[in-house]
């Protein structure tokens, strides 16, 4: 199975890449563009074919390595 | 007067040759020994340093995949029964991510990577680190990081700060602590914080760059010189 942990800054967590890319589309001239936040997507192919242990076990993946959980927050889906 | 260091070397660890020349000078030439990453064990220390570079390559976050390495086993057991932990630039940020320091460096507000000299003010003097300097006295140092800007939720910040552990912050040349003297974003311009028995430091700055009049500057000697006065035997 495959899992997709999406891994994002905490809110209140300044984004100053995110904050840049906000400026350059307005650079751009488009419009109506409020706050803007970047994060990570990593894609995780699992010998696991139970959804639900897959998605535990990259949970825990998630928590020990992939997000700092003292200023990131993680998202995992598995399909 | 003699001090048993080592420098823990990772893939990417590109400042380990200055911070040896900085131990060296004040221990009466002893080479520090360099420790390879995938060791388990430590030798007898009276100091393990982590030096700046680019450890593995900054992949994921500054720090992530040296805090898994397996000498951070060791490194973790060495503090946690009371041995002296330094970590400087990437070695600062490899002890956030291993958690033997709170909070996180975060890219550096402005975006930029800062190649430069910057002013700090001394914190905190009782530790061993840090007693060769007087409270509150202006130092200049060399920033060279992108990633400098340390952020931790205000209750442990509060907590930081009421234990005494902020150690340098970022400052003016006349002392000023101020949003303006702040280079790169971190919270309350701290540049380098204690654990809660002072005996690990971390860092952004490099006192190392500044041992010699020759560098350009010596106020990073005073470091050296406290730690060696309070760990050589």
């Amino acid at each position: 199975m495959k899992a997709i942990v999406t891994v994002m800054l905490k809110p209140g967590v300044l984004d100053p890449q995110g904050r840049a890319i906000g400026h350059a589309l307005e650079t751009l001239g488009f419009e109506g563009v409020g706050d803007v936040r970047a994060g990570k997507i990593i894609e995780l192919e699992l010998a696991e074919t139970d959804a639900a242990k897959a998605k535990a076990s990259a949970e825990a993946m998630a928590a020990k390595l992939l997000a700092n959980t003292v200023i990131e927050s993680y998202r995992v889906e598995v399909v | 007067m003699s001090l048993r260091a080592g420098i823990v070397l990772f893939p990417g660890t590109n400042r380990e040759r200055d911070m040896a020349i900085a131990l060296a000078k004040v221990s009466g030439g002893r080479e520090p020994v360099m420790i390879w990453h995938k060791e388990t064990s430590l030798p007898p220390l009276d100091l393990v340093v982590l030096p700046g570079g680019f450890s593995h390559g900054d992949y994921l976050r500054c720090g992530a995949m040296a805090a898994q390495s397996p000498v951070m086993r060791a490194v973790k057991d060495f503090a946690e029964g009371g041995g002296h932990v330094l970590g400087v630039c990437n070695g600062f940020q490899i002890l956030t991510e291993a958690g033997l320091l709170p909070g996180a460096l975060l890219n550096n507000a402005g975006l930029r990577f800062l190649g430069q000299d910057h002013h700090l003010t001394v914190a905190q003097t009782d530790s061993l680190y840090t007693k060769h300097y007087t409270q509150d006295q202006v130092i200049r140092v060399v920033l060279a990081h992108g990633d400098g800007n340390y952020f931790a939720d205000s209750t442990t910040l509060d907590r930081l700060e009421g234990e005494g552990r902020v150690a340098f912050r970022y400052a003016g040349a006349d002392g000023a602590v101020t949003e303006a003297t702040n280079p790169n974003g971190s919270q309350r311009n701290i540049a380098g914080i204690f654990s809660d028995n002072r005996r690990v430091l971390g860092l952004m700055p490099h006192p190392e760059d500044y041992v010699d009049p020759l560098m350009g500057g010596t106020d990073g000697l005073p470091m050296f010189t406290s730690i060696v006065e309070g760990l050589a035997a």
